[in-house]
């Protein structure tokens, strides 16, 4: 456990804690509440052999679509891939694995890491395609499908404003993804546009508390893709 | 004279009732934004984490933070809350969703439907559509009668992987209004011009109609 107050760092320190073939969970839902300046940290230094969990694999030229086109991911865990055609690209050439499931299911799996359930029983997705991949059970007389928890070594997160002890805020639908991903990896690293004292923030509206957050980076929205980007999704 | 989506996009505004709390699926369902009453009090749901969202006047500046599913920058109407992308799947999972909209490869008059992979050709991964299918209690299919080619989307059996079985409950194109039924698929509504012969020649499904009951759109 990172002591208290020496959760805020720098970018640079925060991400050289990541290993090449480490797992990590990337927020977001499209650009919104992508933590784009942890991705192009991650890119200026060089990880390889990456797997990646993200709701989508944003668009190719941004967020993790930079990490896809530069050859960094061996393995992509989403929902929905279809707005990057350097992703769809890859998969279909074999050079990069990709994993899919509903988007409900893969944010109840990584909710499931998060609150320390090994996994849960659903009856979505039965009678379709994706049930061959399960194992089913019978519960009072239903058929259910096993879905196991998706954990990850790292969680890169953005926030909106976070303070120093790691307690995080999100704002609009930038939330997604984010707070669920903060409770699910070992490490967690935050990036936030403002970073506050102990104590700024209302207790009844944070969102993740700070035992769940590591590493609280507070980055300029003016010079990341947060504060520049032109498209939505 | 509408244009073909506009004349779906019209019909499918009749079944939005004041109150309700609705999802639009990505494509054509997402306009239905612009043919909704404004004072009926409707909570538009968008599966990546808001109920109440609503379009941005053209001249706003959008905030980078607030996008609705397809990625489209909107606002949130009074009464709006956001939420995670978990919480969001609940609220489709507990069925408190009443309407949800959403296009179509191929639906059949079982009210199977398909709208996620061509196997071969288009497998961007399913998103939201298998829950939304699923567990809400109204799914109206909008889309187009015939593919590009003119091959009928309205089938007997779906041929592609699906996205549910038996979760569609009104079937909305230009040329019909077509409700599943334990029966089978029952017209409703013909567009207007447009005579049964015609409609029958362009679908595959076998189609239940009584004339003297079929309204025009």
């Amino acid at each position: 456990m990172t002591s208290l107050n020496k959760k805020h760092t720098s970018i640079e320190e925060a991400i050289a804690r990541i290993p090449d073939g480490a797992s990590i969970m990337v927020g977001g839902f499209g650009s919104p509440g992508t933590p784009f300046a942890l991705l192009d940290e991650l890119l200026a230094q060089g990880q390889k052999g990456l797997t990646l969990i993200k709701n989508d694999a944003n668009e190719a030229d941004i967020g993790i679509g930079r990490l896809i086109k530069a050859g960094r991911v061996d393995r992509l865990i989403a929902s929905h891939i279809g707005l990057n055609r350097v992703a769809i690209e890859e998969m279909n050439a074999g050079r990069l694995a990709v994993e899919m499931y509903p988007q409900g299911l893969l944010a109840e799996k990584i909710r499931c890491a998060g609150v320390g359930h090994p996994g849960f029983l659903t009856d979505i997705g039965l009678d379709t395609e994706i049930a061959s991949h399960r194992r089913e059970i019978e519960l009072d007389g239903r058929t259910c499908a096993i879905e196991p928890a998706i954990h990850a070594d790292f969680a890169l997160v953005h926030a909106d404003v976070a303070d120093t002890y790691g307690n995080l805020t999100y704002r609009g639908t930038a939330i997604n993804f984010n707070p669920l991903m903060a409770m699910a990896a070992d490490t967690v690293i935050a990036q936030a546009f403002r970073l506050d004292a102990p104590g700024s923030l209302k207790p009844e509206y944070i969102h993740t508390p700070s035992a769940f957050v590591n590493h609280v980076v507070q980055v300029d929205p003016a010079t990341s893709e947060q504060g520049i980007r032109e498209h939505a999704v | 004279m509408p244009s073909d989506q506009e004349r779906i996009l019209a019909r499918a505004a009749r079944e939005i009732l004041p109150g309700q709390i609705i999802n639009l699926g990505i494509g054509l369902p997402q306009r239905l934004f612009h043919y909704m009453p404004e004072d009926q009090q409707v909570l538009v749901h968008s599966e990546n984490g808001i109920l109440g969202c609503q379009p941005l006047p053209d001249d706003a500046t959008p905030d980078y933070e607030m996008i609705d599913s397809g990625g489209a920058y909107i606002g949130a109407s009074p009464g709006a809350s956001v939420f995670d992308s978990a919480l969001s799947f609940a609220m489709i999972r507990r069925s408190r969703v009443d309407v949800t909209f959403m296009g179509a490869f191929e639906v059949d008059q079982q009210g199977n439907l398909a709208n996620w992979k061509i196997p071969g050709k288009f497998s961007p991964g399913i998103g939201g559509a298998m829950e939304l299918a699923q567990k809400v209690d109204k799914l109206v299919v909008l889309c187009s009668h015939n593919d590009k080619r003119g091959n009928p989307k309205i089938l007997q059996q779906c041929r592609l992987p699906l996205t549910a079985p038996n979760c569609v409950s009104l079937i909305i194109t230009e040329k019909a209004a077509m409700e599943v039924t334990d029966q089978g698929l029952k017209v409703i509504d013909i567009a207007e011009g447009l005579a049964v012969d015609e409609l029958r020649a362009a679908t595959e499904a076998d189609l239940m109609i009584d004339e003297s009951q079929v309204g025009r759109f």
